[in-house]
This record gives structure tokens, C-alpha cells and sequence, in this order.
């Protein structure tokens, strides 16, 4: 009870945050939303299925050019283009499933890292439809009429996005399906021998996966009112794995973290000029020599029941809290 | 015209093919894919740049330092980083490879690398012409070095001790540890090598592409496909899949109307997709039994 109530004021202190925030402020809010939903999609595949994907970024595309171009060219409201992009999305995923069922590890990965480069080659070289390098402006958003197309609309959108569709991964990560995942990534053999069907569980894992980088691909396209090819190249795609890989791929609330990381890290450091790209590369590395495991993984060791003992009394409260009673 | 594709491929390959082994000599003893290898040669050959065009340099002292550079660099990230950092799984050490490869890029930058700079040829002259196929004397060059690493590297894994401690200890590290193998010190070997033959590649491909800040990135993401088309822990498969590499690449490119041709890489991605899915571990990889 303890921890729903916490939520609760969690949740409605962010959706008031339009009352306080500037619009500024507000559109970083929204890019990190974006960033989370992809960065849980990729850890549901990654962190939990172990299977490596560098070229996600090919399913935010998929997604946001879906979205965009269903806008234009059939008048689909964002509320219908964006989930239907992102159907189309968790559908193109089974795309490398067919590398998926064989290969494993680096060689996966190399896999998908062809997917990517494929959306990215392939984006600016079909003008016709996607307007090529200059990229296409993404048409207004409109809720029955009301132009919705601002910051703070986008902010109440993103935020529910991001809510429900981590409700979902909660639910799939402790249902059977989860554990199915787990099981593959553990012991792929062992999983198979318990009766747990590689195919129909990577699958499913690739389509969740790719659903949730469709969506965020989406709620991106309507978030700038603009996309080009440029933002969705290989860059893209690492910047997610890093994410999950910083956050704590193995967790949800590690690629949060991770994404809120990334999406805040460059913001606060653009004001060191020539000195940004120094500091973000060594706070990579910080971050791997000092929590190993990720943030999360951090915040799980200090605050395990042997250790928080020896934390300060306000802490100690604090995490006593949100514990709630109940397990992490 | 088949002839003079297949030969500029295999200039192409060979390139891919040294990049590669420096990669793959780096993952078989430490298990991390060192994707800041594109940055690391970056630096090393931006080090030749400068001593060969502001201090004057000859040109193949300047080289040496590059390699010297390399050689360095692999001692103070296995030392100086990668020490600090044995309890993160691989996976995350992979991210701090990048964190390294972008504090190179800073420091490139700082140091005046702003734009593309032209590298220069360490053989120019005139072409040599056998039949119809004209051949650049840098591609000569290119073969020759990528013949004599492999041979170093075959040379090296054979007969000495460093060497055979390298296998020992990407077979099993644990076993090569039980038998006195310092496995710590021959991580450092491996990373010094490994950035010294990626210092070698980026001095070979600058002069084609000319160097900036990531010119030699995609140079890396191309032998990262080649060392797993030829299967990721086998060297001979790494030069071979990198000559293939080439070669498939430039032939698709030569003989493709223009509008696909510059598709180039996607298709050759799409072929190696098809490769693995009949041959998983690649060309010439081992089985894995577990883990990896």
C-alpha cells in the first residue's frame, strides 16, 4: 500500500511539472521519454533475453517515418499513427529473428548491426517517400480537432507512454514470459530442456522489443515536428546500448536511469565548450570502474540489507520506504 | 575490369583484414570488443601526422612513432583503465572502450585535428601496369605489410612464449593461470599489440581516405564484419574475411547500376548475415563449447 501511495505522488508530481517547468525544460522531459521506452524496450531483449542488438536505431526510424508518413499520407491522427508505426515496428523485428535462432553473441550482433545500417542507407536513398537526406517535416498533431502539437501536450503524452508501457515490461519481466526470457539468456539449453520454446519466447522478445523502439520512434517523430535520416545511424543505436548498459541492463529501472543519464549528461555539459566530449567519455568510464553492474546495480548494492545499516539515518529511512514492506 | 576489381578489393581487404587482427587478438585473450580500436588508430596515425608535419619528422620515423604510439596506448588502457575495472562484465568494458575512444577524439581535436588533413603516401610513384590492371604502389605496400603482420602474428603464436601464453590464455584462462601464466601481463601484451597493429592499418588507410576525427571508425565497423565473417577468434580468418570482404564489396559496387551501388555496405552486411546463418561461428571460427 505504502508503495502505491508513493507512486501515486511520484506520478502526479510529474504531471504537474508543466505548472513549473519552462517549455524548454519540458522538451528535454519529452526526448527523455523517448530515450526511456527504447532504452526499456532494448533491456527487455538485451538485459533479459541476452540477445545483443547494435542497430535499434533502425526500429526508432521504422517507427518515426511510419508515424510521420501515416500522418501524411492517410491523415491518421497521432493516437492511431503512432501505435500502428509501432506494430509495424515490433512486426519488422522478426526480421532478425531469423539470424537470432542461430547466432548468438558477437556474431548476433552483427546481425542486427546489418539491420541498422540497412534503415540507415536505405532511408535517404528512397527520396520519393521519405524526402530524402533533408529529411520530412512530421504533419501537426490534432486531438478531434485541438492542435495539440506544443510541449505540454507532448509532455502529457510521453508521460503516459512511458507509464504504461513500463507497467507492461513490469508485467511481462514477472510473469512466465519474463522468466522464459531469463532462462534463454542464462542457459539457452537448460531453458529448452524445460520445456521453454527458443523460437516462439525470442520471438516474442524481438517483436516486444521492436514495438517499443517503434513507439518511442513514434512519440520522437511527434515530440521534434522533424526527422532525418542522420538521427537514426549507428550513433543512435549505441547510444541506446549504452544506456542500458550504464543504467543496469538486467533491471527497468537501470535503463531509466540510463536514459535520463544520457538524454541530461550532454545538456549539463554543453556549457564546457571543447572540454564536453573529455568529460562525457571519462564519466563513461567512471561509471564502469566504479559501478560495474551499472546505476542500478549500485544502488542495489548499497542499499542491501546488510549495507544499509552502516548508511546515515535519512537515507536509511528513505530507502526503508520505498522498500515498502515488500521485495525491490 | 574483373581483374582490376578484384585486385583494388584485395588492396581493400587487406586493410580491413590488419584492422581486424588487432581486434581479434585484443578479444581472444580479454573477451572485450574494443570499439574504440577506430579511435585508438585515429590517434596513433594523427601522432604521425604531426611529428612528420610540424616537427618536420622523416617520413618513416614518423611511422615508427605511430607504431610506438600504439604500442603505448594499449600499455596505459590495460594499465592505467582496464586494471581498475576486472570485476565489470564484458559487456560494460565495452562501453569504456568507447568512453576511451571519445577522450581520444577530444584530445585529436584539441591538438589541432579540426578538419579532414590529407595523410601522406609513404610509397608514391608511378603505377605498375601487369596486363590491363593498373597497381598503385601503395597497394603494394598494403599487401606487402599485411603480409609480413601475418606472418608476425603466425610467427609470434608459434614460437615464442609470449605467444603461446596468449593461446593458453584464450583457451582457458583459468588453466593458463594454474600454470603460471601471468594473464594480467599478457592482457597488456595483447592490448599493446593489438593498438600497434591498429596504428599500422590507420598509417596504411589515412593516405586513401585522409584522416579525421572518424574516418577511421567505419574503417572499424567494416573489419568488426570481416573478423566475424572469417569467425571472430581465428586470425587466418580474419584476413580472410577481410581479402572477401573486399573483394564482394568492390565487385557489387563495379558492376551495380549507380542508383543501387552505393548500397554497398548494406549488401555486403546482408551476405554476411546469410554466411552465418549457415556457418554461425563464421568461415574458420572454433566451436564454442560454452560461454562465448
Amino acid at each position: 500500500m505504502k508503495r502505491l501511495i508513493f507512486w501515486a505522488v511520484v506520478i502526479v508530481l510529474l504531471a504537474m511539472a508543466p505548472f513549473v517547468l519552462r517549455s524548454y525544460n519540458l522538451y528535454l522531459l519529452n526526448l527523455a521519454a523517448v530515450k526511456i521506452i527504447a532504452a526499456i524496450g532494448l533491456a527487455l531483449l538485451t538485459g533479459y533475453t541476452g540477445q545483443l542488438s547494435i542497430g535499434h536505431a533502425g526500429f526508432l526510424a521504422i517507427g518515426a517515418y511510419g508515424t510521420a508518413l501515416l500522418a501524411q499520407h492517410f491523415g491518421l491522427p497521432f493516437w492511431v499513427g503512432i501505435p500502428v508505426a509501432g506494430l509495424i515496428s515490433g512486426l519488422a523485428g522478426f526480421i532478425l529473428l531469423i539470424p537470432a535462432l542461430r547466432l548468438t553473441a558477437i556474431y548476433l550482433a552483427i546481425a542486427t548491426l546489418a539491420f541498422g545500417t540497412a534503415v540507415a542507407e536505405a532511408l535517404p536513398r528512397w527520396a520519393a517517400v521519405t524526402g530524402g537526406y533533408q529529411g520530412m517535416r512530421v504533419p501537426r498533431a490534432s486531438f478531434f480537432g485541438v492542435n495539440v502539437q506544443n510541449d505540454v501536450a507532448m509532455y502529457y503524452l510521453a508521460l503516459a507512454m512511458t507509464v504504461l508501457l513500463l507497467l507492461v515490461a513490469r508485467n511481462i519481466v514477472r510473469s512466465r514470459v519474463g522468466r522464459a526470457f531469463v532462462a534463454i539468456r542464462d542457459k539457452s539449453m537448460a531453458a529448452q530442456a524445460c520445456g521453454v520454446s527458443l523460437a516462439k519466447y525470442k520471438a516474442l522478445a524481438f517483436f516486444v522489443s521492436a514495438l517499443y523502439a517503434g513507439l518511442a520512434g513514434g512519440l520522437y517523430a511527434h515530440v521534434v515536428g522533424y526527422i532525418s535520416p542522420a538521427e537514426f545511424g549507428l550513433a543512435k543505436s549505441i547510444d541506446l546500448f549504452i544506456m542500458i548498459a550504464l543504467g543496469g541492463m538486467a533491471s527497468l529501472p537501470g535503463p531509466v536511469l540510463g536514459a535520463l543519464f544520457l538524454t541530461y549528461l550532454p545538456h549539463w555539459l554543453s556549457g564546457f565548450r571543447g572540454l564536453q566530449s573529455i568529460i562525457y567519455g571519462a564519466s563513461l568510464i567512471g561509471v564502469v570502474v566504479f559501478m560495474p553492474f551499472g546505476i542500478w546495480g549500485f544502488v542495489r548494492k548499497w542499499t542491501a540489507p546488510d549495507k544499509v545499516q552502516s548508511l546515515p539515518k535519512p537515507l536509511r529511512a528513505a530507502v526503508a520506504f520505498v522498500r515498502g514492506g515488500g521485495g525491490a | 575490369m574483373l581483374a582490376q576489381l578484384i585486385v583494388s578489393g584485395l588492396a581493400a581487404g587487406s586493410l580491413y583484414g590488419i584492422m581486424a587482427l588487432g581486434l581479434i587478438l585484443i578479444y581472444k585473450t580479454t573477451h572485450i570488443l574494443n570499439f574504440g580500436q577506430g579511435d585508438m588508430a585515429m590517434f596513433s596515425t594523427f601522432i604521425a601526422l604531426l611529428l612528420f608535419r610540424t616537427y618536420g619528422v622523416p617520413l618513416s620515423a614518423a611511422l615508427g612513432g605511430a607504431l610506438v604510439t600504439g604500442i603505448l596506448l594499449g600499455v596505459v588502457v590495460d594499465r592505467g583503465l582496464l586494471r581498475w575495472a576486472k570485476n565489470a562484465p564484458v559487456t560494460s568494458l565495452f562501453i569504456a572502450t568507447l568512453g576511451i575512444g571519445m577522450i581520444l577524439q577530444a584530445i585529436a581535436l584539441w591538438m589541432g585535428l579540426i578538419d579532414a588533413r590529407p595523410f601522406p603516401y609513404a610509397l608514391r610513384g608511378p603505377p605498375l601496369f601487369i596486363g590491363d590492371v593498373v597497381l598503385r604502389q601503395h597497394d603494394l605496400l598494403v599487401f606487402g605489410v599485411a603480409l609480413a603482420v601475418s606472418l608476425v602474428f603466425f610467427l609470434v603464436f608459434k614460437f615464442t612464449k609470449v605467444g603461446i601464453a596468449m593461446r593458453a590464455t584464450s583457451q582457458n584462462r583459468r588453466a593458463a593461470q594454474l600454470m603460471g601464466i601471468n594473464v594480467g601481463r599478457i592482457g597488456t601484451w595483447s592490448w599493446a599489440l593489438g593498438l600497434g597493429t591498429g596504428a599500422i592499418a590507420g598509417c596504411l588507410v589515412a593516405p586513401i581516405v585522409f584522416l579525421d576525427l572518424t574516418s577511421m571508425v567505419f574503417v572499424m565497423i567494416k573489419a568488426i564484419a570481416a573478423a566475424v565473417l572469417g569467425g571472430f577468434t581465428s586470425l587466418p580468418g580474419a584476413v580472410v574475411g577481410g581479402l572477401l570482404l573486399g573483394v564482394i564489396e568492390n565487385l557489387f559496387s563495379g558492376y551495380m547500376p549507380p542508383a543501387i551501388a552505393p548500397l554497398k555496405t548494406t549488401f555486403v552486411f546482408t551476405l554476411i548475415i546469410l554466411v552465418l546463418v549457415f556457418r554461425p561461428h563464421g568461415l574458420l571460427g572454433e566451436r564454442s563449447v560454452g560461454g562465448h
